[in-house]
């Protein structure tokens, strides 16, 4: 033999970004808008093989809606979005702060990816099922939830909702189409395609939505989801929210190097699409075409919505330990409340005034919703859910050890 | 009244509920069309329909994860894993989902599915399809374990399994689907016709969960067992003479204590016996409450009759497998100590 071969070397997939390097982008390969080709919507997954490494845009640099996805929605409802959008911002930083004042044993924030949640509970109806992961409490907002409600389940108070079971943010509103949250991570990907094929096996028209990151797309119970969706063509998007990070674990630890997020979903037969997370009308777009083809019948949809984590994972992270601190500000995709604030603008349906009012008026709600949440108790102050309420269900009815369990911690 | 094996006693009861509940759905790999590799739902798709009874991949975390989200939905899943050796991929979703799902959201969601497995040994199947994972079950709160040992109790606890608002784990001891063994290996299989309780009612009953049987009455010492070491544990008796009561637990857990704590208090000597590993194994927490509750009655020390702690062996299957012979023994030592 004559050839030699050096010495084999482990390939770690590195971000682009680290605190104090140069942000770079250009892996995202970011479409100007309205580029990307807009298929029918009973097209076959295969043909959706170039969707799933381009990018779905409508909302160009100047605010103005372009392209084959551009929707037809009234300002109203653009204004709609604007406005849950604005309010889920609001709501995450007063709580954030609410946490750093031990109100709340921990808080994470949907900063940066507002757009995704809430438009696509907007594009959805009622009652299709969402199975959200931490990140999407814009589908509560969008959905009208009461943010009473969803305080008390972050001050784990004695109206908490799920009686203080569950650390805060893992909230279960089925009365809005919200599946219980698991914590861990990737579980409820899979329930949703079995919510799905329960649907399609009742004959309802009801759709599920199942939500991922980026970073559990690693986990079986993504694989799993992906092979039983397309292996019943069961009636459910399957969305990805690629926010670039997975705590301090850049996107490509999770596979997002090689190939994109949304290249997985052709490669199991299922329609795919790389959308534009920043983009309300794009999320709009993309999502009422999936849902279209949960709802004829036409199988599920995988979605990998590119944005950026803005915020820390959670209030117990430093980002700037790990990625650059202005990162965001530079991220090609920007901001999506000021993206569509731009648009709305451009069409002559907003102003300056009108934004600034809105925001005064979301503020005012939030800062009430607030003190009425904090009326109930909060962690720090009590009072706490009762408890004797810990032995409840475990069990539809409580067995004998579990009773003998309460009497004896004196409950 | 029909004379029915295990297996038939099985698929009787799924049949009873997918007639009477439309919201019941089985799946599982290979039991659609096939009927499965025991045979427990031969003829369900042919009668139900593809929609009501199917096949799935191969993929246990799968199959536990659509029947969390049917539940979710309003089903009542009874899913396969066509051995309880495959099911540690779906574990996760057992533990973190199913069990606690009422919980964490405080009744807002449930997850009523019913997980049936073959467990248990005695077909050199080796150390992939001999296991009793019992323990790993009834550990984990939220969940019911259930284990039958005969073919009436098989088709009453099933059905009061689908019909229960928890998640179930319903093991179903494969070596006893076709007739009960004692462990005597040696001589010919007996089969479910020859005994009492293959007589199973035809329709809808339920043996309530919660609930052992006193298998068999006595006065020297207390059998607490479950699944095919029933049987073994009859052949003990029989053989020894010795004049044992022995509970069948039929539920694991959440289990009757108070069959049991009657029983040891009559008889004051306690024999514990499992196919399952020793160490940490159920009997650990058996022998603990019958400490906790029976101490001033005992007049032996708690004896325990369990699998060896090793893997399942393929070739010494019967060294390994706690004959009728070792728990003679433990009888005799419990009597005479």
């Amino acid at each position: 033999m004559t050839q030699s071969y050096g010495p084999l070397k482990l390939h770690v997939p590195e971000p682009a970004e680290r605190p104090g390097r140069e942000p770079d982008f250009s892996y995202l390969h970011v479409k100007p808008a309205g580029e990307t080709r807009r298929p029918p919507v009973d097209a076959l997954p295969s043909e959706t093989s170039d969707l799933a490494y381009a990018l779905v845009r409508v909302l160009d640099d100047d605010g103005r809606a372009v392209g084959p996805w551009k929707p037809d929605l009234a300002p109203e409802f653009l204004i709609h979005g604007l406005r849950a959008m604005m309010t889920l911002r609001v709501y995450d930083a007063r709580m954030l702060t609410a946490q750093r004042q031990k109100k709340m044993s921990f808080y994470m924030q949907s900063l940066g990816e507002e757009a995704i949640s809430v438009s696509h509970a907007m594009a959805l109806e009622p009652d299709d099922m969402c199975f959200p992961t931490y990140r999407q409490q814009g589908i509560l907002i969008a959905r009208g939830a009461n943010l009473v409600d969803m305080m008390c389940q972050l001050f784990s108070n004695s109206r908490d909702p799920i009686k203080g079971r569950q650390m805060p943010i893992l909230h279960s509103f089925r009365k809005h189409g919200f599946f219980s949250l698991a914590g861990n991570l990737g579980t409820q990907y899979i329930q949703a395609v079995g919510w799905a094929m329960a649907s399609a096996i009742k004959g309802d028209t009801r759709i599920a939505s199942a939500w991922i990151g980026d970073g559990s797309t690693a986990e079986p119970d993504f694989h799993n989801a992906l092979t039983f969706a397309a292996v019943y063509q069961a009636p459910v998007i399957l969305n990805v929210v690629n926010n670039q990070w997975a705590i301090s674990s850049f996107q490509f630890i999770a596979g997002g190097e090689a190939t994109t997020f949304a290249a997985r979903g052709v490669g199991n037969g299922i329609a795919s699409l790389r959308v534009d997370g920043n983009d309300f009308l794009a999320v709009h777009a993309a999502s009422k075409w999936a849902i279209e083809r949960a709802r004829r019948g036409l199988g599920p949809t995988l979605i990998e919505w590119i944005t950026y984590r803005a915020g820390a994972h959670s209030t117990a992270d430093d980002p700037t330990k790990y990625r650059p601190a202005d990162d965001w500000a530079r991220f090609p995709l920007g901001d999506p409340v000021k993206r569509l604030k731009q648009h709305l603008i451009a069409i002559g349906a907003w102003s300056e005034q009108r934004h600034e009012q809105m925001q005064k008026e979301i503020e005012e709600t939030v800062i009430a919703a607030q003190k009425e949440a904090e009326s109930y108790g909060t962690l720090a102050t009590g009072p706490l859910p009762s408890s004797a309420l810990m032995f409840e269900d475990v069990y539809e009815t409580m067995p004998e050890h579990l009773r003998r369990q309460k009497q004896q911690a004196g409950f | 009244m029909a004379t029915m094996t295990m297996v038939q006693a099985i698929r009787s009861a799924l049949d009873v509920m997918l007639a009477r509940d439309e919201n019941v759905v089985v799946f599982g790999e290979d039991v659609g069309y096939f009927g499965g590799v025991f045979r427990c739902t031969e003829g369900l798709q042919a009668k139900y329909g593809t929609s009501r009874v199917f096949d799935t991949p191969i993929a246990e975390g799968g199959i536990v994860g659509i029947a969390v989200g049917m539940g979710a939905y309003g089903l009542r899943p009874v899913a396969e894993i066509q051995f309880a050796d495959y099911m540690y991929p779906g574990y996760d979703q057992i533990v973190s989902a199913a069990a606690r799902l009422r919980y964490r959201s405080a009744g807002d969601f449930i997850a009523p599915l019913t997980i049936r497995m073959p467990c248990g040994g005695g077909i050199y199947g080796g150390q992939t399809h001999s296991q009793s994972p019992e323990v790993l079950f009834t550990h984990v709160c939220g969940l019911r374990t259930v284990m039958p040992s005969n073919p009436y109790d098989a088709k009453g606890l099933l059905i009061a399994s689908i019909e229960c608002n928890d998640p179930v784990i319903f093991l179903e001891p494969k070596r006893i689907y076709n007739g009960p063994f004692d462990g005597h290996h040696e001589r010919p299989v007996v089969p479910w016709s020859a005994h009492r309780l293959s007589e199973v009612p035809e329709g809808h009953y339920t043996v309530p969960l919660e609930s052992a049987s006193i298998y068999r009455p006595g006065s020297q010492l207390t059998v607490i067992t479950y699944g095919t070491m029933v049987w073994v544990s009859e052949a003990a008796a029989n053989e020894t003479g010795i004049d044992a009561e022995i509970i069948d637990l039929r539920s694991l857990w959440p289990l009757d204590l108070k069959a049991i704590v009657d029983s040891v208090k009559k008889t004051g000597r306690c024999v514990i016996v499992h196919e399952a590993t020793r160490s940490s194994g159920f009997g650990a927490e058996l022998a603990a409450l019958v400490q906790e509750h029976c101490f001033y009655h005992l007049e032996a020390p708690i004896e325990r009759v369990t699998g060896w702690d090793t893997p399942y062996p393929h070739a010494q299957e019967w060294a390994y497998f706690p004959g009728p012979q070792r728990v003679g023994e433990a009888f005799k030592r419990t009597v005479e100590a």
